[in-house]
């Protein structure tokens, strides 16, 4: 299929799916739907600070994103993305608490981001070591992972709050030690340049690199891997470090770059969404970035009607659920023809 | 014969995919009671077109008549409405259930194991199957699953039955036992059409040859009246020399010497028993054997992908220095300087990817040459363009996925690639399996060459004929164990099959 054609069907997709929202929207709440657009548009664009928090919110979920995306192209299903930002986030904050005032800034700074990736990328390497070794299910490890990741840090949030509510405050409020610094003036600006560093990092990674290319062949064939002399073990090992230490970077981004806190919530179900953000990309790390835009400003333009209108909160829900049903069900129409063919029963009569 | 009429008749029918025409115009006639053999080089359209009959493709064009009334196959459900059966070179089959199971499954109505089973026994003793009703599939050897989707179609109610390339996956007995199946089913007057590459079975089975060539429909003739150079002429559009090249090897010396080597699989079975032997440069050494005798874990123990009980595989350089293989993986043999290349059985399962394209798949050799941490992307698109102008691969791009090639192209790629990496040792199993017969000779001219260019060549065969022609030694493994090494010219056929099915061949008769 020509590219042009491709873009057309996604295009109508989702001219459709504006369209049954419209619909949707009229039936249940009587508002305009052109005024519910709109406002959709302006919770995203409205205001300078609208747009750095939806930058903002695009580049964490980018980021988790690429994270996943070698994992996937060697089709190890990492679904565990969620605890291994909240491992990263937990090394960071750990660091930002007992060395905050010990250490010089910038020496606190590294410490972070060694610790969140390190932590990040042996959450990852965990569940890989059991699959290269013993071959057990990768979905369902690093699913389990997740759980065991909340818990730990529902656990240091306990020891570290000392009211004894089990909420982190925000860490080192007067000093800042260990906040990421704010350049030209806007906080999320850093975080937005590191995953934008990380884009063309991980586009070069899968398409250009021997590691990329042996993933990829290890995903397709483990036996052709091992026919060329590719040790299947240690790329899936090293793939899943990988994997692990971007997640870990998303939650360096987050507890140093934008909370300065941690919580069981940080991660906010990125590590699942992310997933979707990679298919839909077909696993390509520049279009993720088109793709996660359209997920995070679905989610931020839908929040704001609810607020804005009144609506009830799953109303947004309802609204972000149609419009991704006609994004993924495009997909359908790019990837297959529908030819009718005649039933010749029907025929014969 | 002529006073018969055809039970389907295929008029101007012509298929396209995209801008690729499979079809075009294509009449045939299939008449009860008679095999009809199908002959067409890789890609000339032999199984859309029956894919076709089948319900599987729709005719863009064209029409179908069954007994002379026109009609219209949709589905496959509808094919099985007008009798119409085909038995895939992919069984569909599921593993865990049982023969009757599997038969029974979809079909309407209640669910009657136990009469199932007896229609079953029934169809199996008018047409002399061997197949165990209440067998898991998964227990079953290829030919016995074969055997359950020829007799799932007889119990639907097939009276017209395509069979695409059946004999690829079977031994030469169990070849012998389909074929009496398929007389004693013509005999019973059903309608039988063959797909198949190989001429002396074309001759051995069929009443009727039709061949096809890039999608048009060459002719048709009895079998009785043509032979083997002709129908070859007729497929490929000139006259193909049907005789296989064999100089005499210049120079020979030992390269790779196997000394007692003894492999079990993964439940501890035996799989080679005490092997030796030595390949010489300049010399194709044939290995013949009954399917499953050792061959694959053979070749797979030299390339470095079979772990070893016991024994040595010694490479030797051409100054007379000795290196051993075994215990090294492909990567550590490659680094020793030995260029081994080898073409596996499983072309998209273990010599290529696939989903990936020409280029990609020239890479998997030469990916690690790049510089630095990078992997060299130029010259693989180079090897790509080379391989397909210089083997006449037939594919629309170096970029297209090669699974989306025909067998054969899919064959040559793998080989252009194995060839250019200049080996001293090429080892290849089933090389020309399910490739047409130009394509073959293509492949034996390879083989030759590199004979020529001093390569020590191990050539695993399933067609005895060839093997007899190409080799100039010939290893013979039964069960995992060496039968016997025979020069290959002057060796009869019967003596190696003979040692095919005892150690030793035939002792006893002497």
């Amino acid at each position: 299929m020509p590219w042009w054609k491709a873009l057309l069907i996604r295009v109508a997709a989702i001219a459709l799916a504006l369209l049954v929202c419209a619909v949707v929207t009229m039936l249940f709440t009587g508002e305009n739907p052109l005024n519910v657009f709109s406002a959709m548009i302006s919770g995203s664009f409205g205001t300078s600070r609208k747009i750095w928090a939806l930058l903002q919110g695009i580049a964490i979920l980018l980021c988790v994103s690429l994270a996943v995306t070698p994992a996937f192209r060697m089709r190890f299903w990492n679904v565990g993305g969620e605890g291994q930002i909240l491992m990263g986030g937990l090394a960071c904050a750990a660091c930002m608490i007992y060395f905050g005032e010990v250490v010089p800034n910038w020496v606190l700074i590294l410490m972070m981001t060694v610790s969140a990736v390190v932590a990040g990328a042996i959450w990852g390497g965990i569940p890989a070591i059991f699959k290269a070794k013993w071959n057990t299910n990768e979905t369902l490890f690093t699913l389990m992972m997740n759980y065991i990741a909340t818990q730990l840090v529902a656990f240091f949030c306990n020891i570290w709050d000392k009211k004894g509510s089990g909420i982190v405050g925000i860490i080192n409020p007067s000093t800042e030690a260990g906040w990421f610094p704010v350049l030209g003036g806007q906080r999320y600006l850093l975080n937005v340049i590191i995953v934008a560093l990380l884009v063309v990092f991980v586009y070069i990674y899968l398409n250009y690199s021997k590691h990329g290319y042996e993933l990829t062949v290890v995903g397709e064939s483990e036996k052709t891997a091992r026919y060329v002399g590719i040790k299947v073990e240690k790329v899936i090992v090293r793939t899943m470090l990988l994997s692990g230490a971007l997640c870990g970077v998303a939650g360096l981004l987050l507890v140093g770059g934008t909370d300065h806190s941690i919580s069981t919530t940080i991660a906010g179900g990125r590590g699942f969404t992310a997933v979707m953000v990679s298919w839909l990309a077909k696993f390509n790390p520049v279009v993720m970035i088109l793709t996660s835009f359209i997920i995070v400003f679905l989610e931020r333009g839908s929040s704001d009607i609810t607020s804005r209108f009144g609506l009830n909160k799953s109303f947004s829900d309802i609204l972000t659920g149609i419009i991704l049903f006609f994004i993924i069900g495009s997909e359908f129409f790019i990837n297959y023809r529908i030819d009718f063919v005649h039933n010749s029963e029907k025929e014969a009569k | 014969m002529s006073e018969k009429t055809p039970v389907i008749k295929m008029r101007d029918i012509s298929k396209a995919f995209g801008s690729k025409i499979a079809n075009d115009k294509v009449w045939l006639d299939i008449y009860r009671g008679e095999i009809l053999a199908l002959l067409g080089e890789n890609g000339s359209g032999k199984t859309t077109l029956m894919n076709m009959l089948s319900g599987i493709y729709f005719p863009d064009e064209g029409e179908i008549y069954i007994d002379d009334k026109p009609v219209t196959i949709g589905s496959p459900k509808d094919a099985f409405g007008f009798g119409i059966g085909m038995i895939h070179q992919h069984f569909k089959l599921v593993d865990v259930l049982s023969a009757t199971e599997n038969i029974v499954l979809g079909l309407p109505g209640k669910l009657d194991l136990k009469g199932a089973r007896e229609a079953i026994k029934k169809i199996c003793d008018t047409y002399g199957f061997d197949v165990n009703p209440d067998k898991k599939i998964y227990e079953m050897s290829v030919s016995e699953k074969q055997t359950v989707e020829i007799v799932k179609a007889l119990y639907r109610g097939a009276e017209i039955l395509i069979l695409d390339e059946p004999t690829a996956v079977l031994t030469p007995q169990e070849t012998d036992k389909l074929f009496n199946v398929l007389r004693a089913m013509r005999d019973d007057g059903k309608a039988i059409v063959i797909i198949t590459h190989k001429m002396h079975e074309v001759e051995a089975l069929s009443d009727r040859v039709a061949v096809l060539r890039h999608g048009h429909f060459v002719g048709d003739m009895l079998t009785k009246d043509t032979n083997a150079q002709e129908m070859t002429n007729m497929m490929v559009g000139r006259p193909v020399v049907l005789n296989i090249d064999r100089p005499e090897p210049k120079d020979p010396k030992p390269r790779i010497e196997v000394k007692n080597l003894t492999v079990r699989d993964m439940d501890g079975i035996i799989k080679l028993d005490n092997v030796s032997f030595t390949a010489n440069t300049g010399e194709i050494l044939g290995i013949a054997g009954i399917s499953g005798c050792g061959q694959k874990e053979l070749l797979e123990a030299i390339a470095g992908l079979q772990p070893v009980e016991s024994g040595t595989v010694t490479y030797i350089e051409d100054d007379g220095k000795r290196e051993e293989l075994l215990g090294k993986d492909p990567l550590e043999i490659q680094n020793m300087g030995v260029a081994l290349s080898f073409v596996p059985e499983d072309r998209l399962g273990m010599g290529l990817v696939g989903n990936m394209d020409l280029s990609d798949n020239m890479m998997l050799r030469s990916f690690r040459r790049g510089k630095g941490v990078f992997a060299d992307r130029k010259s693989p698109h180079k090897l790509a363009e080379k391989v397909v102008h210089d083997l006449e691969v037939v594919t629309p791009s170096v970029s297209t996925p090669v699974r989306l090639l025909s067998g054969g192209n899919v064959q040559k790629v793998l080989v252009g690639r194995e060839i250019a990496e200049a080996p001293t040792v090429l080892l290849t199993a089933y090389a020309v399996r399910g490739l047409d017969i130009n394509a073959s000779y293509m492949i034996y001219d390879l083989i030759n060459k590199q004979k020529a260019a001093g390569v020590a060549v191990i050539y695993v065969g399933e067609d005895l004929d060839v093997l007899l022609e190409l080799s100039d030694r010939i290893l013979v493994l039964c069960g995992g164990k060496v039968s016997g090494i025979v020069p290959g010219r002057g060796a009869k056929k019967r003596d190696v099959g003979m040692m095919m099915t005892r150690l030793g061949g035939s002792k006893d008769e002497k």
